[in-house]
């Protein structure tokens, strides 16, 4: 019997390849320059989900964005590679959420799916690096959750079981749980694969009225801009049966009171010369300070 | 002093052992619990714990719950949060601290998401201080300080208006303060309603390899990055260390490209460190690197581009080629001692 899987995706800019230009002299974030990619372990996470559904017949891959109207790019992408339905919840009211508001809407958009046996997260987002929202979705769900796995090892579907192995320092563990699930997934087990060309000839004009370039943190306007399509699903916040208090700004404890850049300060830097004299010296000076010996 | 309002700290244990990152945090809360007039509280949940209970009072700790049962040995999600969220409505803490290891990672979003509090990861830094927002002012605030946006920006976030305000912070930025073996605190069982139907999960094997890395101890360092190039180049980085009594380091990227195993790792994903003595060969210094090693009393720094970011935060800098140099170095050291 076929499983019900749930992805939950990420856009997010491009934090691995940053460049001078990405910081904004006033210590922000420049966005503008910062290209939008598919969070990697997310990816990872999408992988982990087509493998199942390549092994157990009649299985579904459901996958879930919240973002703004260019978060489209993810879900496409998603449907390159084997999903067979996205959904991108997107409403100006979740603007400003943190991790607790984002994953009470993500829970709002998994119920309006109904029906699941595992739920597939990145292990954390690029952006952020929290990896709480996968956590806190299943709390939500009141589902049991595996975090940092590398390999699913087997899923039992008569049995209902599935045994994964989570990643710990210094080694793992092999965990057995019964389904329903969540999980989040590391880089480490799985080859994220590539887009499969017949698939990108089918999708890539989906919704291209509402893809951009650039990450960009604007919101649609729920009533005015929404436009369903075929492909790509888009739910608002009462698509989704959300209560607007829990959601955006005002379903978010965590406020930012401050940002700095990391500007380097000089310290007293003595350069020492490239020859056996002047380094012997310096060898000198850090043994009478006690530094080294 | 009552517990109520307290600074509590989730104690982690792992196969008996108490986690290195709660008794910093414990030394930690102490600080904090000072600024805001109130106790140091803490949870262990586990399988015969109260002996290793008792040995963590003289961090300053005022009360001390604990909850023995013999499924609680390995940590799992379900039953720990259900346990812990129990625990936090009882005794209200206005601060709750956990390690930011796999398990407090795991762990302190539930708990948050169960109790709809905020909650910050992988902290580097906590101070105490005011906020203003809206009219509204809130005294004696936690500043949770982390690195975001891969290192490039500092941020303080702060949860003003729910209690208790939650955060994971990183393995070895807090430092231990000297335990005082008079100082007395008490030891609470608290009664946890557990059926079998809290363990869903089942651990089948756990598989734990002894580190033979210790960064985190090592009074030396000697640091290779990208710009060693080779393994063999990296043998003179080990040679270094070996001459110096030094632990070996690595960045990210000397890792990623092989050079060394990644239980060397120094940074933002790997281990953070404040030896007396730290020494960059051909390492850049990103801010990920930075991270990791800024807090060393002294730094040197070899690399051939005068113009790397690590020469800002260095003591000592020479430009030139580390094959050139080390042996140097390593002559220099020999003749002196």
């Amino acid at each position: 019997m076929g499983l019900n899987l749930i992805v939950l995706v990420k856009q997010v800019p491009d934090t691995q390849n940053i460049t001078g230009e990405a910081m904004k002299e006033d210590g922000t974030v420049n966005r503008a320059v910062l290209p939008a990619i598919f969070n990697p372990e997310d990816l990872h996470a999408l992988e982990a989900a087509l493998t199942l559904k390549d092994t157990i017949p009649g299985t579904q891959v459901h996958v879930i964005t919240m973002g703004p109207p260019s978060a489209i790019q993810v879900l496409k992408e998603s449907l390159y590679r084997g999903a067979d339905s996205v959904a991108l919840v997107s409403d100006r009211k979740f603007a400003g959420a943190d991790t607790l508001a984002t994953s009470y809407a993500l829970k709002c958009a998994i119920e309006k799916i109904g029906n699941y046996d595992i739920i597939f997260c990145g292990r954390q987002a690029i952006d952020g690096d929290t990896a709480q929202v996968g956590p806190q979705t299943a709390e939500k769900l009141n589902l049991n959750q595996i975090t940092c796995v590398s390999n699913i090892e087997k899923v039992d579907t008569e049995k209902r079981l599935i045994l994964a192995r989570r990643s710990i320092e210094g080694g793992y563990e092999l965990v057995q749980a019964p389904l329903p699930v969540l999980l989040t997934i590391t880089d480490e087990g799985y080859s994220p694969r590539p887009p499969s060309v017949i698939k990108v000839m089918t999708f890539k004009n989906a919704s291209a009225e509402m893809s951009e370039e650039k990450y960009d943190e604007s919101y649609i306007d729920s009533k005015v801009e929404q436009k369903s399509n075929q492909a790509i699903n888009l739910w608002d916040i009462n698509a989704i049966n959300a209560d607007p208090e829990s959601c955006g700004l005002s379903g978010s404890p965590t406020k930012v009171k401050k940002i700095e850049s990391v500007i380097l300060v000089s310290a007293d830097i003595r350069m020492v010369e490239n020859s056996q004299d002047a380094i012997s010296g310096m060898v000198h000076e850090l043994i009478a300070d006690h530094t080294l010996g | 002093m009552s517990t109520k309002n307290s600074v509590m700290v989730f104690i982690q244990q792992d196969d008996g052992q108490i986690a290195e990152v709660s008794v910093e945090l414990l030394c930690k809360a102490k600080d904090l619990a000072s600024r805001v007039h109130a106790s140091v509280t803490g949870v262990l949940l586990g399988k015969d714990v109260r002996k290793s209970a008792e040995s963590l009072i003289p961090y300053g700790v005022d009360e001390l719950f604990i909850v023995e049962d013999d499924r609680l040995e390995n940590y799992t999600p379900m039953p720990y949060t259900k346990i812990m969220v129990d625990i936090i409505k009882k005794i209200q803490p206005q601060i709750a601290l956990y390690g930011a290891t796999t398990t407090g990672r795991d762990l302190a979003p539930r708990i948050t998401s169960n109790l709809k509090v905020g909650l910050t990861a992988d902290c580097t830094d906590l101070q105490i201080g005011d906020y203003s927002s809206k009219g509204a002012d809130y005294k004696n605030i936690l500043y949770q300080i982390r690195p975001a946006f891969g290192g490039n920006i500092i941020a303080t976030i702060v949860s003003p208006e729910k209690k208790p305000q939650m955060a994971t912070v990183r393995e070895g930025v807090m430092k231990l303060i000297e335990p005082d073996p008079s100082y007395k605190g008490k030891i609470t069982a608290f009664k946890a309603d557990l059926t079998d139907a809290d363990f869903p999960s089942v651990i089948i094997e756990r598989i734990k390899q002894e580190k033979t890395v210790n960064l985190k101890g090592a009074q030396v360092i000697v640091s290779g990055g990208i710009g060693v190039e080779t393994k063999e180049n990296f043998q003179l980085i080990i040679d270094l260390a070996h001459a110096l009594g030094a632990e070996v380091g690595a960045s990210r990227a000397a890792v990623d490209a092989g050079l060394i195993p990644k239980d060397h790792q120094v940074g933002q994903t790997g281990t953070t460190v404040r030896p007396k003595l730290y020494i960059a060969c051909g390492i850049s210094g990103s801010v990920q690197h930075r991270a990791g090693m800024d807090e060393s009393a002294r730094i040197i720094a070899i690399n051939t581009d005068p113009e790397a970011p690590i020469f800002k935060i260095a003591h000592y800098g020479i430009t030139g080629d580390l094959k050139d140099v080390i042996p140097k170095f390593i002559k220099a050291f020999k003749a002196k001692s």
